[in-house]
């Protein structure tokens, strides 16, 4: 159900999408490691500069659209989905990529979050989740884990954490994905969610060094990442820790449980296979929480349908059928006098 | 009957056999919000304009949907006057009430002139109703409507007897009661049935049975006229066409006027035009319009929320076509921040605010001028905008295209402020020819315009207007953002001399606009003299026949009404200096007022009125006659 002409391809370089601007992120920043990761998948996925927009709301993330050659919108805070489907809409053939953060996409702009999946408007959804309000000084987000201390929660927060991935999918997300900010997977994560036609939803693991530092190291660094890490595949049992770990499906409970494997017998250990367009595992797989389960990774779910825009352009077609727009004839229509 | 029209100031002109024709009739049709009189108002304007008289109107309804029946608080009315000669307001007080039940005669009732008209339904003022309107006992029968003349009587059952033969059930066939009124109403003042006829055919196509009730129960009305012309009371009247330009004419609502102006605006411009908008009374009926002009290259969209709906206009505008978003003051408030990113990106944007009676949720349905300040002054940091205010159903269309053109010619958001009473009132209007108009095309920056192929999207050309440039367009990459930035290169830059250089601009860029626009008129009297009426917006009607009368009387009183709130005209200071006194009518506590004071200096006085209703004639005859003692 591909309903736009694709976008020709274009030969860049990687240099090609870096601007002029001085980049002002702390040293450091996981920012800079996801925003080498776009500007080297940019170049492979052929993508004009031209007709590359991206957007963004308010926050350290947000910044991004300054550093990347292409047409950018910094936007005001929470809403840049919004303003993302009224360019969309006025021209549906611009690739749009939306730069977000746990605070600017779950908190304040969380409604235009929901609405953006809801729709499925074309565009790829990148939302750096670092757990913490980097730009204004540290205060914990609604990503942040029960108990995280910061100015303005002195004592620890007692609010329960929003799972993104689990929001996007609950929305209606048609696509939903993780990384990290250092990930060499990255890159195959981006273009996945770019190949997608409709929103793509990418949850991306970001190390806030100043005020969150090493908040997902238990999985992120070398030590933790054999167990930590789960990279989901399409078609590809779902294994782990050098494949001596799966994820199988307890029938009675209708729960996913860790089973052990051996010598690869995967099948055996009732290892389930990956499949992107299942959609109650995906469920199941944004859900399975992070310490008695490796962190889920990779695509975790795609299954595209028709786009926003694609219903909107066809739904004006069908209304202007036949009709001529002729103004002076709009306005003379139904009960009119004539005076003489 | 007759007594009511002797004491009408206007005269009497033209007439027919049975009696004094009157130059101009106020009618008011009130009942339940469930008895369709909104409808019944519609469908008796579309007739008088029908007629060639000159009309306005008032539809006032209550906020809540289906209000409890019978009940005080759920009274729907809808205001008619209409005459012979130009008609400028619905009229202060009417001469004719039709009560359907005993709230909406308790409601209304005060409001008729001495010696006027009731139509009241003794069908429906049985206990029950009486004790919800809050009467011990009818007041059909207790003398207390002595004052004025009534006929009541059961019309309930004649409805109910005129259908009959369609067998519909009793609550469908007590539907027909507001076509049967209109059936006498249409009587009395000498009407074609036909043309509401053919419109009951159309509107009951699907279910044929209903059209012909509708229609039984309109017919009966009417022969019960000429019936009770033999025996009581009721008189006809034929009202003559009002002399106008010739021409074609039809009637037009605000919110009608306003999506045609913007689709005009968009046209005259060469763009697409892009709607975002969040349903609120009494905004919401721009939306439904432009729903259905898609072949003008219209794109609605319904937002999930207020600035949602904004942002989606000003990402089309940034995507090169004329975004559009339309609120009432609540959802202003919220668009607030957008349109300080509007204002920063320098993007073109048409806000259109129907005010409503604040602050808060206020009073969705009732009208007032107070969000002046809002659009005015209504945003952090120093955030000018453009303000253009309409003065009536008809003018909104003007408006809404010179907004289209400020906001593409100087690349700024514009405000276009109509106001409840506008959006819903009907007026008759002369078609215009929307080729008349000036176009105003947008031009897109295409290549480089800085030195070695550099691209400045914050350069700017004469009027101070920065470059539009489409994304899409190769060679012309570029980032905008709400953050201060470099004039010219647009980076981001919050050095003070840029940050000064950058507020500046934008302030002289907007204050510009003032020589583009013309200079201010004197609508009514002349430049200079003992005291000005100084209106903007729906006041217009009132202060223009008040300054009429007072003139007519002798007065020296002029009457100056402002399109162009923000920026002024470049003459309006000198002008207002030229008048002894100088009184500001608004439906809010002097808004305007204060703005008039600030920019000029000049002691204007306010004459304020926020009640939910627009000024009556009579206050500004009596502010006019006291400035002048």
């Amino acid at each position: 159900m591909n309903d736009m002409t694709p976008i020709a391809k274009v030969q860049t370089t990687l240099k090609d999408w870096e601007t002029d601007q001085e980049v002002r992120w702390c040293p450091g920043c996981g920012d800079y490691a996801i925003l080498k990761a776009v500007q080297r998948t940019l170049p492979e996925l052929g993508a004009d500069p031209a007709k590359t927009v991206f957007i963004s709301g308010i926050g350290c993330s947000s910044r991004f659209p300054y550093y990347v050659e292409s047409y950018g919108f910094h936007t005001i805070h929470g809403r840049a989905p919004a303003f993302a489907t009224g360019l969309k809409l006025a021209n549906p053939e611009l690739d749009v990529w939306l730069v977000t953060g746990d605070g600017d996409g779950m908190s304040i702009g969380g409604n235009h979050t929901m609405h953006v999946l809801r729709r499925n408007l074309n565009t790829q959804i990148l939302l750096f989740n670092n757990e913490i309000y980097g730009l204004t000084k540290g205060q914990y987000s609604p990503t942040s884990r029960l108990g995280t201390v910061s100015p303005t929660t002195p004592l620890g927060s007692v609010d329960r954490p929003a799972t993104p991935c689990a929001f996007a999918l609950g929305a209606g997300g048609r696509f939903i994905a993780r990384a990290y900010d250092v990930s060499k997977e990255l890159p195959a994560v981006l273009k996945a969610a770019h190949a997608h036609q409709g929103a793509a939803f990418v949850e991306i693991f970001q190390n806030c060094i100043v005020y969150n530092k090493d908040v997902f190291a238990d999985f992120t660094e070398k030590a933790g990442a054999a167990m930590g890490q789960l990279w989901l595949k399409h078609g590809e049992p779902m294994l782990f820790n050098k494949g001596t770990k799966g994820i199988a499906l307890d029938t009675e409970t209708l729960a996913l449980k860790v089973v052990d494997v051996e010598d690869g017998d995967w099948q055996a250990a009732g290892v389930r296979v990956h499949d992107v367009k299942n959609r109650a595992l995906a469920h199941l797989l944004v859900e399975m929480p992070f310490g008695p389960f490796p962190m889920a990774l990779g695509v975790i779910y795609d299954d595209p349908r028709p786009t926003f825009e694609a219903a909107v352009i066809e739904e004006r077609a069908r209304a202007s059928a036949g009709k001529t727009a002729n103004l002076a004839k709009l306005l003379s229509k139904g009960q009119t006098w004539t005076v003489d | 009957m007759a007594t009511v029209l002797e004491s009408e100031p206007e005269g009497h002109t033209g007439g027919s056999d049975n009696a004094p024709a009157p130059e101009a009739v106020v009618v008011r049709f009130a009942g339940d919000s469930g008895d369709g009189m909104q409808l019944t108002g519609g469908q008796f304007t579309l007739s008088t304009a029908l007629a060639g008289n000159d009309l306005a109107t008032f539809p006032d309804f209550p906020a809540e949907i289906r209000a409890p029946q019978g009940t005080l608080f759920g009274v729907s009315a809808f205001q008619i006057n209409f005459g012979s000669t130009e008609i400028d307001t619905a009229g202060d007080a009417p001469d004719v009430l039709v009560a359907m039940n005993p709230a909406a005669l308790k409601t209304n009732v005060g409001a008729l002139k001495p010696g006027g008209l009731i139509i009241a339904d003794t069908g429906e003022f049985n206990k029950r109703n009486l004790e919800k309107a809050k009467y011990d006992v009818s007041p059909l029968e207790d003398g207390s409507l002595e004052k004025w003349q009534v006929l009541a009587f059961d019309i309930s059952a004649l409805t109910l007897e005129a259908v009959k033969p369609f067998g519909l059930g009793n609550k469908e066939a007590l539907r027909c009661k507001n076509m049967w009124t209109l059936g006498l109403a249409l009587w009395m003042f000498d009407r074609d049935r036909q043309p509401l006829i053919d419109w009951l055919k159309g509107k009951f196509a699907k279910a044929p049975i209903l059209a012909d009730a509708n229609i039984a129960a309109l017919n009966a009305g009417h022969a019960y006229g000429e019936t009770a012309e033999l025996a009581g009371p009721l008189k006809q009247y034929h009202l003559a066409p009002v002399d106008s330009e010739p021409g074609l004419y039809r009637t037009v609502t605000g919110a009608e006027a306003v999506s045609y102006g913007l689709v005009a605006g968009a046209q005259l411009a060469g763009l697409d035009l892009f709607f975002g908008g969040y349903p609120i009374t009494p905004a919401s009926a721009i939306l439904h319009n432009l729903a259905r002009l898609k072949e003008f290259g219209v794109t609605t969209f319904q937002a999930e929320d207020e600035i949602a709906a904004i942002a989606a206009a000003i990402g089309a505008s940034f995507g090169g076509q004329l975004g559009v978003t339309s609120s009432s003051g609540p959802g202003i408030a919220l668009k607030g921040e957008a349109m300080g990113l509007a204002i920063m990106t320098e993007l073109p944007l048409v806000i259109v605010n129907s005010q409503r009676g604040g602050p808060s949720t206020g009073l969705p349905t009732k009208t007032e001028q107070s969000d002046l300040y809002q659009a005015v002054y209504g945003r952090n940091g120093d955030a000018p905008m453009p303000v253009i205010a309409a003065r009536s159903p008809s003018d909104a269309f003007e408006c809404a295209i010179e907004a289209c053109r400020l906001a593409v010619q100087y690349m700024t958001p514009v405000m276009l402020l109509t106001d409840g009473y506008i959006a819903n009132a009907a007026e008759p209007w002369k078609v215009p020819d929307p080729n008349g108009f000036e176009p105003f095309p947008v031009t897109f920056l295409e290549e480089p315009n800085g030195p070695d192929g550099a691209v400045l999207p914050y350069a700017r050309d004469a009027k101070g207007a920065r470059p539009w440039i489409k994304p899409g367009t190769p060679g012309l990459m570029h980032r905008i953002g709400g953050i201060e930035k470099n004039p010219g290169t647009g980076n981001i830059d919050y050095a003070p001399a840029s940050h000064q250089a950058m507020t500046n601009a934008r302030k002289d860029k907007i204050d510009g606009i003032a020589a583009g626009i013309p200079a201010q008129e004197v609508t009514l009297g002349e430049a200079g003299g003992r005291l000005a009426l100084v209106g903007w917006g729906s006041t217009y009607g009132p202060i223009h026949q008040a300054v009429r009368r007072a003139r007519r009387k002798g007065h020296d009183v002029s009457h100056i009404h402002v399109r162009h709130i923000w920026p002024l005209p470049e003459n309006l200071g000198e002008l207002l200096k030229s008048y002894d006194q100088v009184i500001v009518p608004e439906m809010n506590t002097g808004q305007f007022k204060t703005v008039l004071r600030d920019q000029y200096l000049v002691d204007a006085k306010p004459l304020n009125k926020t009640s939910g209703q627009p000024f009556t004639i009579a206050e500004i005859e009596a502010a006019i006659a006291a400035a002048l003692a």
